[in-house]
């Protein structure tokens, strides 16, 4: 498979061309830092400005003036946070039961689990927004929390992982030794399956972060927004002050950034084996 | 009994370990039951109740009146806007989705390249913009796509090109959404389509060669055909997004013909600032017939080219 680099020029074009590609998707990342650190004459200007000013602060304070900045970021973290907690533990729960436990209908249960995740989430929109109201849920965290705290592609991933790394025998020996399943899952399976507890972990924290139609729908007030909707309202309202509006931007995005840096082999390994075994 | 447990034991296959027990069954139910509940609560009664309601006519203030199946009549029949929003959507979703996953397959297939160096760092940088919020991306994509000094008409502008009307053009709309997604998207589809990449095995590659097979048939005869489920599985899932494009207009604005109006945008729109569910609700029903439809024919597709 090396013909394509097989003499220097096809070499040197392969490189040039996968330099531009990875400018291109870091260059808005640079940029909104451009546009977020200089002022509205600035940016307003042909040619544009195109490297960083001095104004990032005073955009910065402008920000927090206009919305509850860090309060939605609090928001964000609590609701990423206790959903990645639940989803881990369901659906390695539920995962460990499809993967280990003989039971009636495990496979019309599987089936159905993996047929969910064809549905799109707007379809049922408008009931669950009946529901939440119902409940007296709106602009209350729980609304987004507790409908997330599922999820099947975090059960047929656990189901996965625990299949390929928990032996039968293991099973018997503990079962024999007096074991219940709880027993099994708290002592034998969890502590074996860390890795897979830190891929979909990151994969779940990074998409409820970034989650924004349903926050959108029942967290009105401004003091339950997350970041993401802060940062829509930011944008919404009739200004074109964009120094300020990408400067809020920026910093938003740079937390889960440096998450994401820190944590992107396991980021990417789940991504790629989710894919490749479905 | 005893007997009887002998010959069951005797027809479960050897390599089942331990038989079902009522036991066993009932933690098996007891682990699996907070997915189901919830989804039961959040998933199916929504998906009913969205049916039931598409069937009348119901502002959230009065009472429903049953209209049967007039307000899908309605929606093929009496609104240019829907149709349009559904234009909207099968445009931007091949502007974005076919340039999307070509430059991913090539973009896997370069870094696949046994001699290549920094391969990680190239990588990660290709893959970084799928981690960044929808919303982030809107907002920075709305700026750099400005028509009067956004910094795309500026480089466009250093090769002699006039300013586009991103804003104001259906097409400059159209493609400025199309690049928000394909943004997004094109790390994430390199990062499948290199994990497939790396799971052809090379002495595939080596009888090739040796049976005298050039690289463009090698790439036509071998790695196409085995990559076949991993690029359905892409195709399907760009499809079920593409549906549901939705953030990017909404924040970079639909334009003065509503030529960025897509479906979600649609409904969403129906159902939360004018508050008419019953119709909202009959458009969230074809968006999902027309992702089930979507899907198939994509699989049709891709079998009859598995049979050729």
């Amino acid at each position: 498979m090396n013909e394509v680099g097989a003499n220097k020029f096809g070499r040197v074009v392969l490189y040039i061309f996968l330099t531009l590609s990875a400018l291109i998707s870091i260059f808005p990342f640079y940029w909104m830092f451009v546009i977020g650190s200089n002022t509205n004459s600035e940016v307003n200007n042909m040619p544009p400005a195109l490297i960083p000013g001095e104004f990032f602060i005073d955009n910065a304070t402008k920000v927090f003036d206009r919305i509850n900045f860090f309060g939605s970021l609090l928001n964000s973290f609590i609701i990423s946070t206790a959903i990645t907690f639940f989803v881990l533990f369901f659906c390695s729960l539920a995962g460990f039961a499809f993967a280990k436990i003989q039971f009636k209908g495990k496979n019309f249960f599987f089936i159905f689990l993996l047929a969910t995740m064809m549905v799109p989430p707007q379809l049922g929109l408008i009931p669950s927004f009946m529901i939440i109201s119902a409940l007296d849920w709106v602009d209350k965290l729980q609304a987004v929390i507790v409908p997330g705290m599922v999820s099947a592609f975090g059960v047929f991933f656990m189901r996965q992982y625990v299949a390929t790394s928990i032996p039968n025998d293991l099973m018997e020996a503990a079962k024999i030794d007096g074991c219940g399943n709880f027993r099994i899952y708290w002592n034998i399976v969890v502590p074996s399956i860390k890795p897979a507890f830190a891929t979909l972990g990151i994969i779940q924290y990074m998409q409820s972060w970034n989650d924004f139609l349903w926050p959108l729908v029942v967290l009105k007030d401004a003091s339950s927004h997350t970041i993401q909707i802060a940062l829509r309202t930011l944008n919404d309202a009739y200004t074109t002050d964009y120094p300020m509006i990408l400067a809020g931007t920026f910093m938003a995005t740079i937390p889960i950034l440096i998450v994401f840096l820190i944590f992107n082999r396991q980021f990417i390994s789940g991504i790629t084996e989710g894919a490749v075994k479905s | 009994m005893a007997e009887q447990d002998v010959a069951k034991i005797n027809h479960v296959k050897e390599k089942r370990k331990y038989r079902p027990k009522l036991h066993d069954s009932l933690t098996g139910y007891l682990f699996i039951s907070p997915f189901f509940i919830l989804f039961s609560i959040f998933g199916i009664y929504p998906l009913i109740f969205t049916a039931y309601l598409s069937l009348h006519k119901w502002n959230i203030l009065g009472d429903k009146e049953f209209v049967g199946l007039s307000n899908y009549v309605s929606l093929f029949t009496n609104d240019p806007l829907f149709l349009k929003s559904v234009g909207n959507t099968f445009f931007i979703w091949v502007l974005s989705t076919i340039p999307q996953l070509i430059l991913a397959l090539i973009l896997a297939f370069l870094l696949n390249q046994a001699f290549l160096k920094a391969k990680g760092i190239f990588r990660l940088a290709i893959f970084m913009p799928n981690i960044t919020s929808v919303v982030a991306v809107a907002i920075i994509f709305s700026a750099m796509f400005g028509t009067n000094y956004g910094v795309i008409n500026y480089v466009l502008s250093l090769f002699s090109i006039d300013p586009i009307n991103w804003t104001g053009s259906t097409l400059g709309t159209q493609v400025a959404i199309s690049a928000m997604v394909m943004w997004r998207w094109v790390g994430y589809n390199t990062i499948i389509y290199l994990a497939g990449l790396q799971g052809i095995s090379k002495d595939l590659y080596e009888a090739a060669t040796i049976d005298g097979a050039n690289k463009r048939q090698q790439f036509l005869y071998i790695t196409i055909p085995l990559m076949r489920p991993i690029i359905l599985f892409t195709v399907i899932l760009s499809t079920i997004g593409g549906m549901q494009v939705f953030a990017e207009p909404l924040l970079f604005g639909r334009g003065a013909n509503n030529q960025g109006l897509t479906m979600t945008l649609y409904l969403y729109e129906e159902a939360f600032t004018r508050f008419a569910f019953g119709y909202a609700s009959a458009i969230a029903w074809v968006l999902f017939l027309i992702i089930i439809l979507f899907s198939l024919f994509n699989m049709f597709i891709t079998g009859r080219i598995k049979g050729q």
